[in-house]
């Protein structure tokens, strides 16, 4: 069964999820700006430290408020504020999860889940792009497949994450031999080839940090 | 990195002050959200072109903010998309009842940015792609080719038949021929560098050349030893003609554009061998373009378009323009 006593989100949980993933992706830097460098235009990573500083730098303005506010006022800087695709994909998460209905209720981890899956369709949406087409949706859209599979069934939400973690991590590596056929990338054709993609990358450090802070909760 | 800075993150809002001052007869620099737009108001009846992208490619699109081209320029970061804010506060800042047409080169996040800016924006708008760069193939699995130098020839010929009173769905029609009527080739001899980075994006031999290469320094067809201009031009031009296909006679307009560290003098030269081949070929050479239009900061290289320009094109390209980087007839 899964365990309802924990917090799976609310305005101080994106809040101190930012701060770790920010740490994260600044640790990994050099290497996803490499990866970018090699097959797109190398604007990737300042985009998402420059998200995640604006994230974080809005916690005095929305640590009190109902998270449905918080999540607009997160969407709002991250579109206002990045640019490129990044900002307009997280954007897009964060404005359709605060779309998802009954968010002044508790949110337990099935309802977390939903919000998340809600928020990787509508990027999925965006972006027009699917899986197999080296992009960050590499990485999301399998995961939000096994987030769906976890909130409706009955595997131990720690073993689930796991799960999660090994997928993204796989799913991710998985994106060095494909051919890119959306974004930057695509234009290269067969020369894309051999590069992991910088957004499956900087995904795949995103939920695994996510992830191993809820299994250590 | 040798470059003017002040502060990293101060780049753009400094340029972009001095771009204000510079231009102050034309042009209004508005920050947060940040948008270029024309200093008098839209026509009644009007419809107001927008286009925006990432900085970096200037004159490429504030300089084309002003009389016959942009009622607006939405500037994102270095390389990177605007914002949709941005795109919404320029659409409400000079739509003038007619409507709006976003002119978007062809990437991801500009195209994302600005469906979103368009989804938010509550007034009649409409939306051109340009796709003018012939270097890499369009095909049902890419989101296709990539958006170039042949966007300023569509600012300007769209510029001028909505000056003279297109209605939206006039305007879009002739943006998409002119971009169908377009093909782009360039080629770079060095890299440029993203002032965020501080080092160059690519690395590149002295004596190597990156043949189709796109306007962020993205690798394009090949990269090759370095070649007589006459070779280099000749390639270029045989990339484009296998895609545009124009007639014998048909008439063009030809146009060098600077990657932003190539003088002109050079620019020149590849117009001349340019020229030659065309006119070898049968193609009919009747208006030109010489300059750095659609830059990718200090990046040595050039890109040629060809243009085929029926009546219509060539009348709109040729009615008055007042921008900071484009003027004539006024």
């Amino acid at each position: 069964m899964i365990t309802e006593t924990k917090e799976y989100m609310s305005v101080n949980f994106l809040i101190s999820q930012a701060k770790n993933i920010q740490i994260v992706i600044n640790e990994n830097a050099a290497e996803i700006e490499a990866l970018d460098q090699n097959i797109g235009d190398g604007d990737h990573i300042f985009n998402v430290q420059r998200g995640l500083k604006l994230v974080v730098e809005l916690e005095n303005d929305i640590k009190n408020l109902p998270l449905q506010k918080g999540l607009n006022m997160i969407a709002m800087k991250v579109l206002s504020g990045i640019g490129g695709s990044s900002g307009a994909l997280f954007g897009t998460f964060f404005m359709s999860m605060a779309k998802t209905p009954d968010l002044d209720k508790d949110i337990n981890f099935k309802k977390a889940c939903e919000m998340v899956i809600t928020g990787i369709n509508a990027m999925k949406e965006r972006g027009k792009a699917d899986v197999g087409e080296k992009t960050m949706m590499d990485v999301l859209i399998p995961v939000s497949e096994k987030l769906n599979e976890l909130k409706s069934g009955n595997t131990d939400m720690k073993e689930g994450l796991s799960e999660i973690i090994k997928i993204a991590e796989d799913r991710m590596l998985g994106t060095k031999d494909m051919l890119a056929t959306k974004g930057r990338a695509s234009f290269l054709g067969e020369r894309a080839k051999g590069h992991i993609d910088p957004g499956a990358r900087s995904s795949q450090l995103i939920i695994d940090t996510i992830c191993k802070s809820l299994i250590n909760q | 990195m040798k470059k003017f800075i002040n502060n990293v993150d101060d780049f753009l809002k400094e340029s972009l002050n001095g771009f204000g001052k510079a231009h102050n007869n034309i042009i209004k620099v508005n920050f947060e959200p940040n948008f270029i737009s024309r200093n008098t108001k839209t026509k009644e009846g009007k419809v107001s072109l927008i286009s925006g992208g990432g900085s970096g490619h200037e004159p490429m699109h504030g300089g084309f903010v002003g009389h016959g081209m942009l009622d607006a320029a939405c500037p994102g970061f270095v390389f990177s998309a605007p914002t949709p804010d941005q795109m919404q506060a320029a659409a409400e800042h000079v739509d003038s009842g007619a409507g709006v047409l976003f002119i978007v080169k062809n990437y991801s996040g500009d195209i994302m940015n600005f469906q979103m800016g368009a989804e938010m924006y509550s007034g009649k708008n409409d939306s051109i792609i340009t796709n003018d760069d012939v270097a890499v193939e369009d095909s049902t699995f890419t989101t296709g080719r990539r958006g170039v130098a042949a966007t300023v020839l569509v600012e300007k010929i769209v510029g001028s038949l909505a000056e003279n009173g297109g209605s939206l769905e006039e305007c879009k029609k002739l943006g998409e021929k002119v971009n169908k009527n377009s093909g782009t080739m360039g080629v770079a001899f060095t890299s440029c560098t993203v002032p965020a980075a501080g080092k160059p994006t690519f690395d590149i031999g002295n004596d190597e050349m990156e043949f189709g290469v796109g306007i962020h320094g993205e690798p394009g067809r090949k990269r090759e030893k370095i070649q007589p201009s006459k070779t280099i031009v000749n390639n270029m031009l045989e990339a484009i003609l296998d895609d545009l296909k124009p007639q014998k006679n048909e008439k063009t307009l030809l146009f060098v554009n600077g990657m932003g560290g190539t003088p002109l003098t050079e620019l020149y030269l590849v117009y001349d061998d340019a020229c030659e081949i065309l006119k070898s070929k049968g193609i009919e050479i009747t208006r030109s373009l010489v300059g750095n239009y659609c830059t990718s900061l200090e990046m040595q290289g050039a890109s040629i378009t060809l243009l085929k320009g029926d009546e219509e094109i060539l009348k709109n390209w040729d009615s008055p323009v007042h921008t900071a980087a484009m003027r004539w007839g006024m």
